[in-house]
């Protein structure tokens, strides 16, 4: 098919299996995309993982550990999608480990306080779901089939992390302050998550309609979706400039700063290099159990 | 070996393809469906199936334009009209 034809195709609605023709461009975009949510999934656990054990309670540590292994998951079944596209998923993990692709800016920053873990899976989640919320429509079928898995997984994640939140809040004055700070410590992040505002037309993922939705057209449903409901709380937002303008419906607030977001996906975040040195030393030391598992099977 | 995965989310629903996963052997195979796709009793039945078993067959040519056995082979307006006109004028 042209490649004209295939984007009439696609903007009209249409949707792609694996075997269908494609034009070059759209496979490596679906893989480029695809295999960066992957690794967000995989990297995303990290920042979470390192507070299975200083979890407050039982029910947290089992709820923690359930989201962690739900994450992963998620990475096992969009990896899968990107090898029927044909890269396989030894090599994301190699790009990932060797700095080649990227992963999600908030995966980056450390998690300071069991405050952090509320603010992470409660709004971190909530940013996640309505990018993901989007890829439902995603012109790449396979794609959008496991979506439906993965939207219903992380919308009990956000009930977690609201729980979590809620907890704290109704608690002690010292709890409430761990959870505005992690507020701070996350707003910058969370506004940089869904990318700069450009126009949706002039943006490729949307023009193939692998996404479906415009970056500010996502952003302004967070704000929508969760300002009142950090508001209601009694929590500060970091923001003098955040409001609503009641005609238009539409959030003003202060400019992102689109150059840490810049330098943070590239590898220079707080965290990046001790996060991907975990997910090497991981891959490494587990290799024995894949290489006898497959021997057995073989 | 890719597989690929259909679910039965409720009783009495269709089996809905969800997506696949890579496994050497049935046992693996078991596990990792079981694993992805059931593991927060979200599906009450999977079926899966080795890929290179499934039989895709995708090309439907109309090559009579057989369209007298749907119902877009049917259309009724303009005769509906016509007739409605004849026993108008027959009758007026």
């Amino acid at each position: 098919m042209q490649e004209q034809a295939f984007l009439e195709y696609v903007q009209a609605g249409g949707q792609v299996e694996t075997g269908d023709e494609m034009p070059g461009d759209y496979r490596a975009k679906l893989i480029k995309f695809i295999e960066m949510h992957g690794n967000s999934e995989l990297m995303g656990v990290l920042p979470e993982r390192e507070w299975i054990l200083r979890a407050p309670t039982l029910q947290r540590k089992l709820a923690l550990t359930a989201k962690v292994q739900d994450e992963v998951g998620h990475a096992q079944l969009i990896y899968r999608v990107v090898e029927d596209l044909g890269k396989p998923r030894e090599r994301c993990l190699d790009d990932l480990i060797s700095g080649r692709s990227k992963f999600h800016n908030v995966f980056h920053y450390p998690t300071r306080t069991w405050g952090d873990v509320g603010v992470i899976a409660w709004l971190v989640d909530a940013a996640a779901i309505i990018s993901q919320k989007a890829l439902l429509k995603c012109s790449y079928a396979p794609y959008a089939r496991i979506m439906k898995k993965i939207c219903w997984e992380e919308s009990f994640h956000i009930l977690h992390g609201r729980d979590v939140v809620l907890a704290m809040m109704t608690g002690l004055a010292e709890q409430r302050e761990l959870v505005q700070e992690a507020i701070h410590r996350w707003w910058s992040p969370l506004m940089q998550f869904h990318g700069n505002p450009i126009p949706a037309e002039d943006d490729p993922m949307y023009r193939w309609r692998i996404k479906s939705q415009g970056n500010e057209e996502a952003r302004q449903q967070f704000l929508d979706g969760y300002v009142p409901q950090i508001l209601e709380l009694g929590l500060e937002i970091p923001d003098p400039a955040l409001g609503k303008d009641e005609e238009t419906g539409v959030w003003h607030y202060t400019e992102p700063d689109w150059d840490e977001l810049r330098h943070v996906v590239t590898g220079h975040g707080p965290r990046s290099v001790e996060r991907l040195e975990l997910r090497r030393v991981a891959r490494e030391e587990t290799a024995w159990v894949r290489d006898v598992m497959l021997a057995q099977a073989a | 070996m890719v597989w690929e995965v259909f679910r039965q989310e409720r009783k009495g629903q269709a089996f809905q393809h969800a997506g696949s996963f890579e496994a050497p052997d049935q046992t693996f195979a078991e596990t990792y469906a079981r694993e992805f796709y059931g593991r927060r009793q979200e599906s009450i039945a999977l079926w899966i199936v080795p890929r290179e078993h499934i039989e895709t067959i995708g090309d439907f040519v109309d090559e009579l334009g057989r369209n007298y056995h749907r119902v877009d082979g049917y259309s009724l307006k303009t005769k509906l009209k016509e007739a409605r006109e004849q026993v108008a004028q027959r009758s007026g």
